[in-house]
């Protein structure tokens, strides 16, 4: 890293190597991790429950040690520094605010410990405050306050030492549903305000796809597929990340023609034909994963040899802007269709067991190779 | 207004009252009933062998004599002053002491891991499996001139001559920490083994050095165990009879053994009742005190 100009350095703010946590002897909780983090961007850890992301997170902030690899900030190797030393700070899922503190002295905690002089601390808290707009509420002690007030408090806390590297576990976990879509725009306005750069971790997806410019897709310790959010969702690399993120359905099929710019694939249900190579061959056992929202439906059976298949209406399900079918194919298999209510009543009157042609376009499905 | 006033008398006495009202019974009965009778008899005046009460019933007149006599006295002896100062002061180094010992066991007892954790409460609670009173003879034979820690000494070499450790107030503050110290240790413990490991995390990543955490966070947050687990040492220690009796000597006075010779050697229960009241109020202050933030912080603790 010495070699590399000071430029180059700053782009990659966060780099780690080949991270392995092991718990108990046994437990691979990080299983061979490397990622680079460029300066300013919201990096978001996505997978499920137990896949090892909290442990991640908690080795960048310190709190973890790893059993294998090097964590570089800066350039800078922090791996062996204790939490209180990393220019890193944390906002926790639970916001661990300090119950005895109040508001204002839970914000300047932080700024007390590196000694700031008395006005510029008083200062820096009264900004902060009023970035998140707590300034009415420096008095009040945190059980004074109300899941989303906390949030913001803690958001305060963790940036008010403006660190180079602010850490997010499940920043929104403890709010409900509405008050959290609210908050993921308002969090990541703030965040871009204060340009500090971020990782995230979170188990949502949509929460993921809104608020980050990038995604790790986790399971077991190690990464998936990095990419940006649309990446992720038009071009998931394996039928796990394709099936975490959103709704899909997968074909199981053998590829039977395999050229440059197109590929078909044979399935019990039909004959795919998509728009784009792979690397395979003939003969080669896939799966296609196809959005529900990028299928049509009509009830006329399309008169192309590929890309529809019949189905019944299995189940209807009406979310006020789109309603999803759930049509069940001659294989026994459900395909989910998600179809847009352009115009009031758009339903177009089908209704349960009506039988149903799906159709879509060479450009919407994915091959998955893994 | 008589119903409305049965139906009130009837409120009272239904359900969660009537629960309260067997262990309100059992309080007055053997707490509030003594107590008074304790307050009447040191108001009244000692007479040949006999105590004399202050009520009197004579000429169809009540006359009740309210005879501050014991409590001036308090004032012409300098003796209970010193008294009363002296078992202070013994409580407080107790207290203190205890504090100092228990605090670190305390918490790393609760730091220890989660399976461990009941043995540990087990061990502290062990020296009760035995009589107190024998556990504080046992301390006599260690501190006596020929003792066990007399002759280790000596035959390590580090002293020639016998250390004088018994009667001292050496002897007698040994005794108090060492019986009273889980009492310290058990509320403590039960404090700070609800102590959020993620406020300490939140410290340290917010650039507090381990030392700076424990000052700023876990003993702020443990105030509630250090002072239930100091009031349980101090407010026995004051009275305490037992030990000073068999480890104190003759520089230390407390209150405890002049209320036992009050009663027994003197025979003045009178003058014994005054003693017990005084001390009594003595306790009272920093119960009261430790009941006002009790109030304050349990709504704090509603987070
Ligand atoms: N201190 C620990 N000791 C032993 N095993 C642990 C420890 N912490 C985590 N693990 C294990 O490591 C794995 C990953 O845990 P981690 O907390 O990182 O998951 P996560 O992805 O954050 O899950 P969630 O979304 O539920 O928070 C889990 O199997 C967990 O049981
Ligand atoms: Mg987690």
């Amino acid at each position: 890293m010495a070699a590399v100009k000071d430029d180059v350095v700053l782009e990659d703010l966060l780099r780690i190597d080949g991270l392995i946590k092991v718990f108990d002897g046994s437990v691979r909780a990080v299983d061979n991790v490397s990622l680079t983090v460029a300066k300013g961007e919201i990096f978001a850890l996505l997978g499920s429950s137990g896949c090892g992301k909290s442990t991640l997170l908690r080795m960048l902030a310190g709190f973890e040690t790893p059993t294998a690899g090097r964590i570089y900030l800066s350039g800078k190797d922090i791996t062996d520094l204790p939490p209180y030393q990393r220019p890193i700070n944390m906002m926790f899922q639970s916001y661990a605010l300090f119950p005895h503190l109040n508001v204002w002295d839970n914000v300047a905690f932080g700024l007390r410990r590196d000694g700031m002089p008395k006005d510029e601390l008083a200062e820096r808290v009264e900004s902060m405050l009023k970035l998140v707009q707590l300034g009415k509420f420096a008095k009040r002690k945190p059980h004074q306050l109300s899941g989303g007030q906390q949030q913001r408090v803690a958001l305060a806390r963790s940036l008010a030492k403006r660190p180079k590297l602010l850490l997010l576990d499940e920043p929104l976990g403890a709010l409900d549903k509405k008050l959290r879509e609210s908050t993921q725009l308002e969090l990541v306005n703030i965040i871009e305000q204060v340009g500090v750069t971020c990782v995230l971790v979170t188990h949502d997806q949509e929460e993921a796809m809104t608020m980050a410019s990038r995604i790790a897709v986790m399971n077991e310790g190690y990464f998936l597929q990095i990419g940006t959010p649309d990446e992720i969702y038009e071009t998931p690399n394996s039928r796990l990340v394709a099936d975490f993120i959103g709704n899909v359905n997968i074909f199981e099929g053998e590829v039977v023609e395999d050229e440059a710019d197109h590929v078909t694939v044979r399935c019990p249900e039909c004959l795919h034909y998509v728009g784009h190579g792979i690397t395979g061959t003939p003969g080669m056992a896939v799966g296609v994963a196809l959005r529900p929202e990028k299928i049509h439906l009509s009830r006329e059976q399309p008169d192309k040899p590929h890309n529809w298949c019949a189905g019944d209406v299995a189940d209807i399900a009406y979310f006020g802007a789109h309603t999803t079918y759930h049509l069940t194919l001659v294989t026994g298999m459900t395909l989910k269709v998600q179809q847009p209510n352009l115009t009031r009543h758009s339903g177009q009157g089908l209704t349960w067991g009506d039988r149903i042609y799906a159709h879509w376009s060479q450009d919407a499905m994915v091959v998955l190779t893994q | 207004m008589l119903a409305r006033l049965i139906s009130r008398f009837r409120s009272v006495f239904r359900g969660r009252n009537a629960v309260i009202l067997v262990p309100m019974l059992w309080l007055f009965v053997l707490s509030a009933v003594p107590l008074l009778i304790v307050l009447n008899f040191s108001f009244s005046e000692m007479e040949i062998a006999s105590v004399a009460s202050i009520w009197k019933w004579a000429d169809d007149a009540l006359t009740i004599k309210i005879n501050l006599g014991n409590y001036l006295y308090f004032g012409q002896d300098p003796l209970y002053f010193d008294t009363y100062l002296s078992s202070l002061k013994f409580a407080a180094i107790t207290t203190l002491w205890c504090l100092a010992l228990g605090y670190p066991f305390a918490y790393f007892m609760a730091r220890a891991q989660a399976h461990l954790r009941p043995m540990l409460v087990m061990l502290v609670m062990l020296p009760f499996w035995t009589s107190f009173l024998l556990r504080i003879y046992a301390w006599k034979t260690l501190l006596v001139s020929n003792g066990l820690v007399n002759q280790l000494l000596m035959a390590l070499g580090v002293i020639h001559t016998p250390l004088q450790m018994m009667n001292t107030p050496f002897s007698l503050t040994i005794g108090m920490v060492y019986a009273y110290l889980p009492f310290m240790i058990l509320p403590l413990y039960a404090n700070l083994v609800k102590l959020d490991v993620r406020l300490l995390e939140a410290a340290a990543d917010l650039g507090a050095s381990p030392w700076k955490t424990f000052w700023l966070i876990t003993v702020p947050l443990s105030k509630r165990g250090i002072i239930a687990g100091s009031m349980l040492v101090f407010i026995p220690a004051v009275g305490e009879y037992v030990i000073p009796e068999l480890l104190g000597g003759p520089d230390t006075l407390m209150i405890g053994r002049v209320l036992w010779d009050e009663f027994f050697s003197n025979n003045d229960w009178p003058m014994a009742s005054a003693v017990t009241i005084v001390m009594i109020l003595l306790i009272l202050l920093p119960i009261t005190i430790f009941n006002k933030y009790n109030a304050e912080s349990k709504s704090e603790e509603q987070a």
